[in-house]
């Protein structure tokens, strides 16, 4: 029972920043050959960085999930240290080439006819202009599964918008139904649940069209908006609307569904230190949280865990509608016992008793945390830039598919000489010409030339 | 019936409430044959949550339950009893998966865990989802939407720095992992195909969100390579410009136009003026103090004049990145969507014609269809209990009376 349930399968990848990553991550995970195929030439923004051979006053204000491995920071080789590129890229491998080049071009088509899978998370008119969009392709390998993840899908009105995560969120209606009641949408953070939606939904659909070809033996395209797959995650949003004409606004923590529920201030804790932006100096944050969900059955066991103080049986919380109208109450009540108390505490006070509860967990405590060590949640990797880290690993196991985290996360042209030369059949002869002009190498050189 | 990508898949749908539930809805949607057994009398809890039409909590107008259980057909079954044991046996042996959201041990308890049901059926595909795994120190917490994002999701990043921290709206999360568990299904069933084998799929809510992508797993290489936390940040106080969620005619708009984009603020403002202003036009200007102040003294003021589908037009013809925050009318309303088939209207016999999010995919040879809408609670009793095991109408008489069905 060695073998991944996806081995054997070659998926080419020309994806950028997290949703299309995503999709290839999945897939890569679980047995597939990813190759990326990334070109000197063209340095995709927020991809691999965010700028070239970026200098050591540029990372070092960077503050935290947006920057670069801070240590040993060396600008020729930060495109293998960014770490949104290294969040996904593990189980991959990467070749380089010139698409707009027709050497380049042809080389990208030799792969597709020895490959299954295609995905591409570009705007719309990369694929046109570079001449890789379905129609090109298909008669290349009938055989190809290709799959885009732009923003709002190849047609409709919206077809050549270019958005980030953040403004795709708010096309599909989520940023409108986050954040804080009592404070102004300007103060909303971003999420970036799209990109996850997207990503998922975009390995269900390869796998999928996996599936079918083992029937038919037929490839197809399948064009994913990144707004399309979220949309159905807000269903309950969508439902209000369409049943009763109603719409849904920002509920800030509280149930959708009526449960006493909140985020609760637990005990300050020091030594938690967080970088400064901008030349700012490191602050320590000191503020930690838990997070409660008490439904009405489960409200006598929640007071029981308190010791059933006095305030548990105040006449404005002597049942479910009478606590949903005096949450607020209620919530100052809970953040008064939870004040002085150490989060993990609180979760397993209440759990002991059959009440949810769980710690905010911040990436400290996600690394420390005892159930996901003891469960094998965080795998370590050596990477030749990065060096050897704990990185998180598998979200799901199955029995018979013994798995891990194989590769470190791949750094740029990692495997040009396996993709030429073993894979194209490339010889060494045409390998050293493809390399004097430009399409093989490990790093970004003159951009557009 | 038109053949669908999935339509020789058998699934035994065990799952209740919003994650399972809305794994096995992507799977009757691309065609499998889903049959979902419900407890008599109640059924899935997701009946009894909102919103339901017109307000009326009722067991068949719940729009939570309605989106999630289309494609299914529903039985009620008492797993408990000695009759529900058996038959279960029997539909899982020509089942391909069996999907069950239970707590950990519980499938063990009714005597059917994956070590029984595979003398019954060797290859099948078992897959467990659970808040915390199968296994562990938290095997038995219980858990919700917020509890989830906020021990696995990047949570502790969102928000107010002074404030708590902010959740993702509705369940959201609760939908995204269910959403990769049907990943975790076709992972399974692509193995048995090619390989024959079947397998146990330990599926955790809290892992499945700790390991997927959004902030949270560059979140956690800052602090592996760089010892660094993420903090909250508040959003207004960016130092480049323009950017963020901004005010407007009718309501809030977002955009991007910092950097290499700063050209295009210009041009979508209608003064081009800007473009070489010198306090304006390159990040070091920027950062000056009181730059940005007389930056969007100028910017609001415009913003306020336009509504957000302007704006956004107006940005988007400048090359700017950006997007409307639109309501839930606004996105049901919008042309886009409309004119890509989004939308799907479903009749249902008790809720009636109603509009719901439609196929997340499109692809011509894995077409989304809805053969039937969500089911009436244990409308298929009968179906499957009679027409497929042989029971006889009298013999679902005697299981009603005494509660089995």
């Amino acid at each position: 029972m060695a073998k991944l349930p996806l081995e054997g399968i070659r998926v080419l990848d020309i994806t950028v920043i997290w949703a299309g990553p995503y999709a290839t991550m999945l897939l890569g995970d679980w047995g597939a050959e990813v190759i990326r195929v990334e070109s000197c030439q063209h340095f995709p923004l927020y991809t691999r960085g965010v700028m070239v051979n970026p200098p050591w006053e540029v990372i070092k204000d960077r503050v935290g999930y947006g920057g670069n491995k801070k240590e040993g920071h060396n600008p020729e080789t930060a495109h293998n240290t960014f770490l949104i590129f290294n969040g996904h890229a593990r189980n991959k491998l990467s070749m380089t080439a010139d698409l707009r080049k027709p050497e380049g071009l042809e080389i990208f088509k030799r792969l597709i006819r020895v490959s299954d899978v295609f995905v591409e998370s570009n705007a719309p008119r990369v694929k046109e202009h570079l001449g890789i969009t379905w129609e090109d392709l298909k008669e290349v390998n009938p055989r190809l599964i290709m799959l885009s993840l732009p923003g709002f899908g190849s047609t409709g009105p919206y077809k050549y918008y270019r958005a980030l995560g953040a403004h795709q969120e708010g096309f599909g209606g989520h940023t409108y139904m986050r954040g804080y009641p009592d404070e102004d949408p300007t103060t909303t953070t971003t999420v970036y649940h799209t990109d996850e939606a997207a990503g998922i939904c975009g390995a269900f659909a390869v796998l999928m069209a996996l599936y079918k070809r083992l029937k038919t033996g037929e490839g197809q395209y399948i064009d994913m908006a990144q707004v399309e797959a979220s949309i159905p995650h807000l269903a309950q949003g969508v439902m209000d609307y369409t049943m009763n004409g109603r719409v849904t606004e920002r509920m800030g923590n509280r149930d959708y569904h009526g449960a006493i529920q909140g985020c609760y201030r637990c005990k300050d804790v020091k030594g938690k230190w967080v970088p400064g932006a901008g030349g700012e100096p490191p602050q320590e944050i000191v503020d930690t949280w838990v997070n409660i969900t008490i439904t009405d059955q489960d409200w006598p066991k929640f007071c029981h865990a308190l010791g059933n103080p006095e305030w548990t049986r105040d006449r404005r919380f002597a049942d479910h509608l009478s606590r949903l109208k005096h949450h607020d109450e209620l919530d100052r009540n809970i953040g008064a016992w939870t004040r002085g108390r150490d989060n993990y505490e609180v979760m397993h006070i209440l759990q002991g008793h059959g009440v949810p509860a769980g710690p905010v967990m911040d990436e400290k405590d996600a690394y420390a945390d005892p159930h996901l060590r003891v469960r094998g949640f965080f795998e370590e990797l050596s990477h030749a830039d990065c060096g050897t880290h704990l990185y998180p690993g598998l979200a799901f196991r199955l029995s018979n598919a013994p798995n891990q985290l194989r590769l470190p996360p791949v750094r740029m042209g990692e495997h040009n000489e396996y993709v030429y030369k073993k894979v194209l059949g490339v010889s060494d002869e045409q390998y050293d010409a493809l390399l004097r002009q430009g399409h093989i190498g490990t790093s970004y050189g003159p951009q557009g030339v | 019936m038109e053949q669908q990508v999935l339509s020789d898949v058998k699934v035994l749908d065990f799952t209740r409430h919003i994650a399972g539930p809305y794994c096995t809805k992507l799977l009757a949607d691309y065609g499998a044959d889903v049959v979902k057994v419900e407890m008599p009398g109640q059924g899935d809890p997701a009946r009894k949550m909102g919103p339901f039409l017109k307000d009326e909590p009722h067991p068949e107008k719940s729009g939570l339950f309605l989106h999630c259980n289309t494609n299914k057909r529903s039985i009620t079954c008492n797993l408990k009893s000695e009759w529900g044991l058996k038959v279960m046996k029997e539909l899982v042996r020509e089942a391909d998966i069996v999907v069950e959201n239970f707590r950990p041990g519980v499938m063990g308890r009714l005597g059917l865990e994956y070590e029984t049901l595979q003398t019954v059926n060797p290859n099948l595909i078992m897959v467990s989802i659970s808040n915390f795994g199968q296994t562990g120190p938290y095997r038995d917490f219980k858990a919700s939407d917020l509890i989830i994002y906020g021990m696995g999701g990047s949570m502790n990043t969102c928000g107010l720095p002074d404030r708590e921290p902010t959740k993702k709206a509705l369940t959201a999360v609760l939908f995204s992992t269910g959403n990769l568990a049907a990943v975790a299904v076709m992972i399974s069933l692509y193995a048995a195909r090619t390989q024959g084998v079947g397998q146990h799929v330990d599926f955790s809510l809290f892992e499945a969100q700790m390991g997927s992508i959004d902030r949270r797993m560059s979140d956690l290489l800052a602090y592996a390579y760089n010892n660094e936390i993420t903090p909250k940040e508040d959003p207004r106080e960016m130092y480049a410009f323009p950017f963020g969620i901004q005010p407007c005619a009718d309501g809030h708009w977002e955009l991007s136009g910092i950097g290499g984009l700063w050209p295009g603020v210009g041009v979508m403002m209608d003064m081009p003026e800007l473009i070489n202003d010198p306090r304006f036009n390159n990040i070091l200007a920027q950062m000056q103090p009181g730059h940005r102040e007389e930056f969007y003294a100028l910017f609001i003021p415009w913003s306020f004049e336009h509504t957000k589908a302007e704006l956004v037009k107006k940005g988007q013809e400048s090359g700017i990145l950006c997007g409307p925050l639109f309501s839930m009318e606004e996105v049901l309303s919008d042309p886009h969507f409309h004119e890509r088939g989004f939308w799907a209207q479903i009749d249902h016999p008790v809720a009636g014609r109603l509009t719901y999010p439609g196929r997340p995919i499109k692809a011509e040879k894995m077409p989304w269809i809805i053969r039937r809408p969500a089911p009436l609670l244990g409308q298929h009793n009968e179906e499957i209990y009679s027409g497929k095991l042989g029971y006889t109408r009298e013999d679902l008489v005697r299981l009603g009376e005494a509660g089995i069905i």
